[in-house]
């Protein structure tokens, strides 16, 4: 879980990096796009390197959604009968929404990768430069609201999700505890500003 | 004395203790002369031990280590709840690690004096050699004792004596000991040696052919009564002080096990002896259920004081300096606030009476930290008490470092019990009884930090020992259920059971208890006279005459039923109550815990009566309507000279 | 007068008395039965009763009418044996961070309403009522909660000294009381605190080195086996333990899991 977190975590890292170019413009963010496919090129044949990412995250996922499939059954068998009442004191609204924000994330990645990958939902179709199909998607406030959303829940869960691998990898400690509280939340507010500022700017025409 | 109250019979000695060698030899020459059973016959044996705390607990997974198959069983879910649990303060070993001219001789010394010269000398010998052992299993099991800068293991000192030889792990000292035997237990049961009873209440002993072969015991859960057999069986079942109703025991502590065993033939011992612990939180309301310890360790930073007026009932922070009383220091200038138990218990008895107490009902005393948090800080005080310190303050509401603790004795200890020579067994062959159950080497009065001491040397060192003297003997004939004295002994709880159910009358057990715990706390608590005694036992016929015709339970006996648990406890604590009192009335001395208006020196001191009282009582059952037998086991003193005990 | 403790003192809450609550409380007959919630008035309840003396006062009233007992566990009666624990209001141990026992009637409030619970767990099926069965952790102890350590065997004390840091960090983890509340306010139903606490306790000790990597695969191991949820680092377990078994300890076993993986160890089956 935490491993596979961890690598799905490194390529948002790059990943909004290499979104925010589209602040330098088309050229920049579609030759970044090019690039990514190019990479390594002529000594990986074509796209050697993106496929070799992308299957690395298709296997974080598969293992990172196995996993929290099978924690998840494993405490419904562990507490078949609920309380009547239940109180939570020390779960944050990050630790409860981990699973159905983890089902959201899922669903928005599969949205998001037939509107901006293939192109398959997106108004400019397949043939489009991913440039345009950016700037298409999210001068749709409905798609811009289900990404920012999106992107908020995401933020959730990588906060809990950072404080909580740290504990999974026994990295962390009372002295420690507060540090990696403090890194967690900061990070996680860092990379929801960084993904949501590409959005936004296109809705409201920072971006064109 | 009137004869109906008992008859006396023939004395009774143990002669298991080598006392052709000096005492410092006695206890390996004994184990030299005792016999063996070889590795494999320890398989074909097996062992009943009934209980799970310090003493049955370490018992049972030694007795598994050693290679015998072992039954346990307890009453609780698991092993780890017994009442050792709750030992606050520490345990006391002769290591001399803090070179204060401590000693084996002078642990010794310090306990049979603290004893009020009423312990038997072999045993506690034996106690104070052990004891430097038990400190090093249990360090070797993890036990996280405190410990000072340089790593090594901390000490502080305990009432009753001047050297610091107690170890303690905070204020949870009793919990990580227990914790320890606990994890030995556990890794014994898996190891397979060990087979486990939780739940189960042992009801009857087994005897055939005069031996201890068995008991009956009833699962908790499905209620389902049943006979389990043995080549030996062992009670560690701790003490009775909940005979008082309201007393620092736990809720299902009782005197079942050995009082059933009792009434099989067993001596029970010095009844009366019970220790009132001088530091505990004071009664709120008539709904209170159990009284909590605050403990003794608190004396050595905390001073003991009342206002010098009577009836002065200013809020204590109000009270200057010099119209304070610290009685203690006052009285026992060499000891101040470490005198022992008894001593402290009943000083706080006589300040209350004459009306100084403090609190409602003017039945307390103040322990004040004022001075130690002034001179120490309120950290060091903090990490020294602060588990004390909060518990105090969730169950009283008021914060102990702004205003003093208001504490009151109350009944926390039984050094009574069922009678053993230097074996720990019993008048019953094979059955060997250990820790508070037995009536021990605690004379009178017990030091504090002794307990635990006893209750791991027992169970760790002298009963897997002893008892193979005994198994030498063994395997015995295999006797199963159809046996019958097993089948009588079945048959016997199974009436009882049912006849508790069929009463159907309108008191609660609870009720009975409570009743009976006040008469006993009343008339058998603190001071003793011989017209109290006398009323208390009419009183406790009438009771238990009304509890088997009045009593109420509910349910049946074939399930959970807590309620019914309970009426057999109370049922055996009404006859063990009357008992008592007569071991109190017969004896018109003074000693240790016993305390007897009568009997006193001109200052208040309790007064021995050395020429008609040393001796063990060692009581016999007799059947219904008929007095009970009295059993003396003179007692003599070669290394410890016979004198008034002064803590002055 | 003598000091008589029990009957000549006053009630000093007697001025506060009669809190009048209502009570709703699980009742299930036995392992099998199908439980319910089952509501009932009490009275004159003091402010300086402890839970449990409140639920005292309903029994007897309960035997006297012939009506079953509410069954549950206790012993101490002090917060030490771990014994009571029932789920008030929807928090193990209710609304302070301490044992049921230990909590005081002055934490509620006159016409306040009462849901009790037993701990909810399948390792932990419930027996009656409210008491349920934890003999889990005993067995998760068996796996491994120890040092192996023959009686009679051990060197002096003294021979190893031990780091007071290491000692008092030790002596923490090893105050936990094997109550369950961890379990009980998991929403995985994990055991994972208690674990931890004891994983931590020997592990930090020197005497715990020479088993430390067997201990945690196989208590790992046992609390699966047993059936208890899987830790996702909630912490709600650690916000109810009585005695304030830190999150930490879970780090520290995970850390001593994945060094013991890493060394070869793998659990006995
Ligand atoms: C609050 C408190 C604080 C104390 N502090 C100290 C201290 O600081 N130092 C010190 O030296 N001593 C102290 N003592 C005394 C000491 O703790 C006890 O004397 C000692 O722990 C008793 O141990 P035990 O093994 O004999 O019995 P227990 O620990 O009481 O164990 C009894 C066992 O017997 C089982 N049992 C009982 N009846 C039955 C039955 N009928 N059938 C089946 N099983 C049964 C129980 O389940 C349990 O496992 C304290 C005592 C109390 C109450
Ligand atoms: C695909 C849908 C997803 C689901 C169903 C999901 C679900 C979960 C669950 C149930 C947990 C365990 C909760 C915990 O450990 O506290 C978890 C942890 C975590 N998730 Fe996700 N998640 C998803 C996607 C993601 C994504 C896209 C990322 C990062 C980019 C991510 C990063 C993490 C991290 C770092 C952890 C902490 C791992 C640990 O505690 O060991 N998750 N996730
Ligand atoms: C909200 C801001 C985001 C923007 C503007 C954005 C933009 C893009 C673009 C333009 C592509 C297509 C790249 C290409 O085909 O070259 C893409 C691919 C992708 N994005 Fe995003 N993204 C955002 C957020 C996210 C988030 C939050 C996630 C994960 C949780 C994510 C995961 C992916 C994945 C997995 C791909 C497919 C990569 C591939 O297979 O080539 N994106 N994104
Ligand atoms: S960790 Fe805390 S809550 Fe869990 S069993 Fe131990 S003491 Fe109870
Ligand atoms: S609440 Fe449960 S998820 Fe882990 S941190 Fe505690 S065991
Ligand atoms: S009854 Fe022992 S902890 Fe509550």
């Amino acid at each position: 879980m935490a491993v596979s977190g961890i690598v799905m975590v490194l390529y948002l890292i790059a990943h909004m990096i290499g979104n925010l170019k589209a602040f330098s413009g088309a050229e920049s963010f579609n030759s970044y796009s090019a690039w990514i496919r190019t990479v390594g090129n002529p000594a990986l044949p074509g796209q050697t390197t993106l496929w070799i990412i992308r299957i690395a995250l298709l296997v974080a996922v598969v293992a990172h959604i196995w996993a929290a499939v099978s924690l998840w059954r494993q405490a419904k068998r562990a507490r078949p009968e609920r309380y009547v009442t239940k109180k939570a004191v020390a779960q944050s609204y990050a630790s409860r929404t981990m699973r159905w924000g983890g089902v959201i994330i899922l669903a928005f990645i599969i949205y998001h990768i037939l509107d901006l990958t293939t192109g398959t939902v997106n108004p400019e179709g397949h043939d489009s430069t991913p440039y345009d199909r950016l700037v298409a998607s999210f001068e749709n406030p409905l798609v811009t609201a289900f990404y920012a959303i999106s992107v908020i829940l995401l933020g959730m869960h990588l906060r809990h999700g950072i404080w909580s691998a740290t504990q999974t990898l026994g990295q962390s400690n009372r002295r420690r505890e507060k540090t990696v509280s403090a890194f967690a939340f900061g990070f996680a507010t860092l990379l929801t500003l960084g993904f949501l500022l590409v959005p936004l700017s296109v809705l409201f025409g920072l971006i064109d | 004395m009137p004869l109906e109250l008992f008859t006396t019979g023939e004395p009774i000695a143990d002669t298991k203790a080598p006392t052709d060698v000096p005492i410092g030899e006695r206890w390996s020459e004994r184990q030299f002369r005792g016999r063996l059973v070889n590795p494999a016959n320890r398989r074909k044996m097996t062992i009943i031990v009934v209980g799970t705390g310090l003493a049955g607990g370490s018992a049972a997974a030694t007795l598994g280590e050693a290679g015998y198959k072992v039954k346990s069983f307890w009453y609780q879910d698991s092993p780890r709840r017994a009442h050792s649990v709750a030992a606050q303060g520490g345990i006391n070993a002769a290591k001399n690690y803090r070179n204060d001219g401590d000693s084996v001789h002078r642990l010794f010394y310090d306990t049979v004096k603290g004893g009020d010269f009423r312990a038997r000398e072999n045993n506690v010998h034996r106690l104070a050699e052990v004891s430097v052992n038990i400190i090093d299993q249990a360090v070797a099991q993890g036990v996280p004792f405190a410990r000072e800068y340089g790593g090594l293991l901390d000490n502080r000192s305990f009432g009753g004596t001047q050297v610091s030889r107690t170890f303690y792990a905070r204020g949870q000292t009793g919990q990580q000991l227990l914790y320890g035997a606990y994890q030995a237990l556990e890794r014994q049961i898996a190891a397979g040696t060990v087979e486990q009873n939780a739940r189960t209440e042992m009801l009857d002993l087994i005897i055939v052919d005069g031996r201890a072969r068995g008991i009956v015991a009833r699962d908790l859960v499905t209620g389902e009564i049943s006979t389990h057999f043995a080549d030996a069986v062992v009670i560690a079942s701790g003490g009775y002080s909940n005979v008082f109703y309201l007393s620092t025991n736990a809720k299902g502590s009782n005197t079942t096990a050995i009082w059933r065993a009792h009434k099989r033939g067993a001596y029970f011992a010095n009844p009366c002896y019970t220790q009132i612990h001088p530091t505990c939180i004071p009664v709120k309301g008539d709904y209170q259920s159990k009284l909590t310890l605050m403990s003794e360790s608190l004396r050595n930073d905390g001073r003991v004081w009342v206002p010098k007026e009577r009836g002065d009932d200013r809020p204590a922070n109000d009270i200057p300096e010099d119209e304070r009383d610290y009685y203690l220091e006052r009285l026992y200038p060499a000891f101040g606030n470490l005198v022992p138990r008894d001593i402290a218990s009943r000083q706080a008895k006589n300040v209350c009476d004459e009306g100084r107490g403090v609190g409602p009902g003017g039945l307390g005393v103040y322990l004040d930290f004022a001075e130690a948090i002034e001179r120490l800080g309120r950290p060091a005080v903090e990490a020294k008490y602060g588990n004390l310190f909060d518990m105090y303050a969730q169950i009283t509401g008021e914060d102990p470092y702004v205003t003093p603790m208001r504490i009151f004795p109350a009944v926390h200890y039984t050094m009574g019990g069922l009678w053993v020579d230097y074996d720990l067994q019993s008048t019953i062959p094979g059955m060997f009884v250990i820790g508070e159950a037995n009536f021990s080497d605690h004379g009178a009065n017990r030091l504090g930090a002794s307990a635990l001491m006893q209750g791991l040397a027992d169970g760790y060192f002298v009963l897997p020992s002893t008892i193979s003297s005994y198994l030498a003997d063994g395997p015995f004939e295999k006797v199963d259920e159809s046996h019958p004295a097993a089948v009588e002994a079945l048959q016997g709880v199974q009436e009882q059971t049912q006849k508790l159910l069929n009463i159907n009358g309108t008191r609660t057990p609870a009720s009975f208890h409570r009743e009976l715990g006040q008469l006993m706390w009343d008339l058998c608590g603190m001071e003793r006279t011989d017209e109290g005694l006398r009323k208390a036992i009419d009183r406790i016929r009438e009771i238990r005459q009304e509890f088997w015709s009045n009593l109420k339970v509910g349910g049946d006996w074939h399930s959970f039923n807590q309620t019914l648990e309970h009426a057999g406890r109370v049922a055996d604590f009404i006859e063990l109550g009357e008992l008592m009192c007569v071991d109190a009335l017969h004896r018109r001395e003074s000693c240790g815990g016993h305390f007897r208006a009568e009997s006193q020196t001109p200052e208040g001191e309790a007064l021995r009566d050395d020429e008609n009282f040393a001796y063990v009582a060692a009581w016999e059952w007799t059947p219904e309507g008929q007095a009970p037998v009295l059993h003396k086991e003179n007692l003599e003193y070669e290394y410890v000279h016979l004198a008034q005990r002064s803590y002055k | 007068m003598t000091a008589s403790m029990q009957s000549s003192v006053g009630n000093p809450g007697a001025e506060k008395r009669g809190m009048n609550l209502t009570l709703r409380i699980w009742r299930q007959q036995g392992p099998t039965a199908k439980g319910k919630m089952v509501t009932y008035k009490i009275t004159d309840i003091s402010p300086d009763m402890s839970f449990l003396e409140m639920l005292d006062v309903l029994n007897e009233q309960l035997i006297l009418q012939g009506d079953d007992p509410v069954a549950f566990d206790h012993d101490c009666r002090e917060g030490i044996c771990g014994m009571c624990g029932v789920m008030i209001n929807g928090q193990a141990h209710g609304p302070q961070q301490t044992t049921t026992c230990q909590l005081h009637m002055r934490s509620f409030k006159d016409g306040d309403s009462i849901d009790i619970e037993p701990w909810r767990a399948s390792p932990f099926p419930v027996i009656k009522d409210l008491a349920v069965d934890r003999r889990a952790f005993d067995r998760i102890i068996q796996a491994g909660g120890y040092i192996s350590v023959p009686t009679g065997t051990a060197p002096d004390a003294h021979a190893t000294p031990v780091p007071k840091a290491d000692s008092d960090a030790a002596f923490d983890a090893a105050t936990c009381i094997g109550c369950g509340a961890c379990v009980a306010a998991c929403p995985n139903a994990s055991s994972m605190l208690f674990t931890a606490a004891k994983v931590t306790h020997l592990g930090l000790m020197p005497q715990g080195q020479p088993e430390r990597n067997d201990r945690v695969v196989n208590m790992i191991a046992q609390q699966d086996r047993e059936g208890f949820g899987g830790c996702t680092n909630i912490g709600e377990c650690s916000a109810a333990c009585p005695k304030g078994i830190s999150m930490e300890t879970i780090s520290r076993l995970n850390h001593d899991l994945l060094g013991a993986l890493r060394a070869g160890a793998r659990p006995k089956s």
